[in-house]
């Protein structure tokens, strides 16, 4: 599996990082020795084994279904870039 | 420059419970021995004021007769942990100026005992790395250099200002947190002792997550007493971590018996590396010696898939970290880059996370990403996890058999000059291949300082031990200590 250039684009869209047209073909160069370490998975015959889900044999605990906290709005927008009127303030997202 | 940044934490608990020092005392030494040790970068915000009222307060309990172990120890913080109202970046520019609302449950319970909060050390971005060599503050270094050598040397990483700092007795202990080797490396790059428990038995609440599945904060300190002190003080469950384990947390110090008679010790083939430097061999090898002089039984094992730790490891890590590191959008806290006109939400996130995030985070968010992306899914995530089962199926075959723990090098190498792997990122990563498996089967491991190569730096080896039972690891690795006698610091040169 060889990564190109359009495949590195389409993986920084994905991920939501911008890359500049000029730095695709270093980046699918480390995404292609990056990969090319992880074949080795390829060679164990893994059919029968399940995937792992939990490395502790646990059940997750489940809690009452209760309001534990809350009426926090100042902390809560006490680190945003942009807060207004109580609210995260974004760029314009419908035209 | 006082001597007291040089106690251990067992010493200082006696001292201050006989009231031959304060806990001020302790403080004001550390903090001098800190703005002293620029030139380290290991400490990224300084905390003074907090350190001297908390050390006020400690000493205030003490006098009450109210004083657990940790009460009145000054301790570092690794930057990964959110402390409230204190910088909390994960040396990263993406949590420029986030000052959290809240405490991390593991720096909580250090505060709630009384530990003294100097301030927060230095570490690679989101803990993705083992060199601290991608901290948007600068390199973290080393304090140890070789013979007759001024080259600055890496303290390891991901937990490098944390290394730093205790090795240079800038803090009594330091807590760290472990991916895939981020306590137990720099560790052994520094001469001190690090242990990451069992998955499950530090709460992750309040860390900044990086791969949940592997992430387990620890104690790194200058001996195994104090690991044991530290350690039992950072542990226990937590209702807000839902793979926390509701265990009692044993007294691991009333465990150091230092007599491991009878115990059997697994020596894993697979871990003869080729190319493998003869220094680390002959290490290996003396400390088998040892453990054996001490009267443990020494087994060859086997752990037929150790090869493929760290391409699992590769896969699992960075996927996690796109799920976990999605959160860093502009909006809710952190950076936000300049926009320019007519940029949507889109153009946001994107300029944001570009600018935000150093060059290696982007890359194994963009590999976590690939990985998961439709198509691959199965070849690459659910091939890994599969694979991950295999990995945890060896131990518990040699476990089973009855080895109690497995003594293996800690590291392939010792300490290696910064930027001397920066460009490579898979030699970087081939310096967790002794320490991954144990962060993929969720087990306690533990580095301890061995001896020295040829130019005079310190080598590590490394413990693990079977699930919950920190304890007798502890004890494995305080006779392991005790028949090693490494006692060499490293000369004062910053």
């Amino acid at each position: 599996m060889s990564i190109d250039r359009a495949t590195a684009a389409k993986v920084a869209k994905l991920a939501r990082i911008k890359v500049e047209e000029a730095d695709l073909p270093a980046l699918a160069d480390d995404f292609n020795a990056i990969l090319g370490f992880i074949e080795q998975l390829q060679e164990l015959d893994v059919d029968a084994v399940e995937p792992m889900t939990s490395v502790t044999p646990m059940r997750l605990t489940r809690r009452e279904d209760v309001v534990t906290d809350g009426n926090q709005q100042a902390k809560v927008l006490s680190n945003a870039p942009d807060a207004r009127e109580g609210f995260f303030a974004v760029p314009k997202v419908v035209e | 420059m006082s001597e007291l940044p040089k106690l251990t934490i067992a010493e200082a608990r006696d001292a201050l419970r006989k009231g031959e020092v304060t806990s001020v005392e302790l403080t004001e030494a550390c903090i001098a021995a800190i703005d002293g040790a620029d030139a380290l970068g290991a400490v990224v915000h300084k905390t003074p004021e907090i350190a001297l009222d908390r050390s006020r307060a400690a000493d205030a309990r003490i006098k009450a007769g109210d004083a657990p172990a940790m009460c009145g120890i000054p301790v570092g913080i690794k930057d990964l942990f959110c402390t409230e109202g204190v910088a909390s970046q994960a040396g990263s520019r993406i949590l420029e100026g986030f000052r959290p609302e809240y405490e991390s449950t593991v720096s909580g319970k250090l505060r709630d005992a009384g530990a003294v909060m100097l301030g927060k050390l230095n570490m690679d971005e989101f803990a993705m790395g083992s060199s601290n060599e991608t901290s948007v503050y600068g390199n973290a270094v080393n304090p140890w250099r070789a013979e007759g050598s001024d080259t600055a040397l890496t303290p390891g990483g991901s937990s490098g200002g944390s290394a730093s700092a205790v090795a240079a007795d800038l803090c009594l202990g330091a807590t760290g947190t472990d991916t895939g080797g981020s306590i137990r490396q720099p560790a052994a790059f520094t001469g001190t002792v690090g242990l990451k428990p069992t998955y499950g038995r530090c709460s992750r609440w309040g860390i900044v997550a990086f791969a949940s599945s592997l992430d387990q904060a620890g104690p790194m300190t200058k001996t195994v007493r104090d690991a044991a002190i530290m350690g039992a003080a950072m542990m226990g469950h937590d209702a807000k971590d839902s793979t926390s384990a509701d265990l009692p947390v044993p007294d691991f110090e009333a465990m150091l018996t230092g007599d491991i008679r009878g115990k059997i010790i697994g020596i894993p083939r697979e871990y003869r590396m080729d190319g493998m430097p003869e220094e680390i061999e002959t290490l290996w090898a003396r400390g088998r010696d040892m453990l054996a002089d001490a009267g443990a039984e020494i087994r060859d094992i086997t752990l037929p898939h150790t090869k493929y730790a760290l391409p699992t490891y590769y896969v699992i890590a960075p996927a996690e970290a796109s799920s976990n590191l999605a959160r860093y959008d502009g909006v809710r806290f952190g950076y936000r880059a300049k926009l320019a006109q007519g940029d949507g939400i889109t153009e946001m996130y994107e300029k944001t996370r570009a600018e935000g995030f150093g060059a290696e985070v982007r890359r194994r968010v963009m590999v976590g990403t690939y990985v998961l992306s439709a198509g691959y899914y199965d070849a690459y995530y659910n091939r890994a996890r599969k694979v991950r089962t295999l990995i945890k199926r060896d131990f518990e075959t040699v476990f089973d058999a009855g080895v109690d723990a497995i003594l293996t090098p800690a590291t392939p190498s010792a300490a290696f000059a910064l930027g001397q792997k920066f460009d490579d990122p898979v030699q970087m990563y081939l310096n967790d291949v002794f320490t991954v498996t144990v962060n993929l089967a969720g087990l306690p491991g533990l580095s301890v300082p061995a001896g020295t190569d040829a130019q005079g730096l310190p080598l590590g080896l490394q413990l693990i031990g079977r699930p919950w039972e920190e304890g007798a690891l502890l004890n494995v690795g305080a006779a392991l200590e005790r028949a090693a006698g490494f006692v060499a610091k490293p000369a004062k040169w910053w």
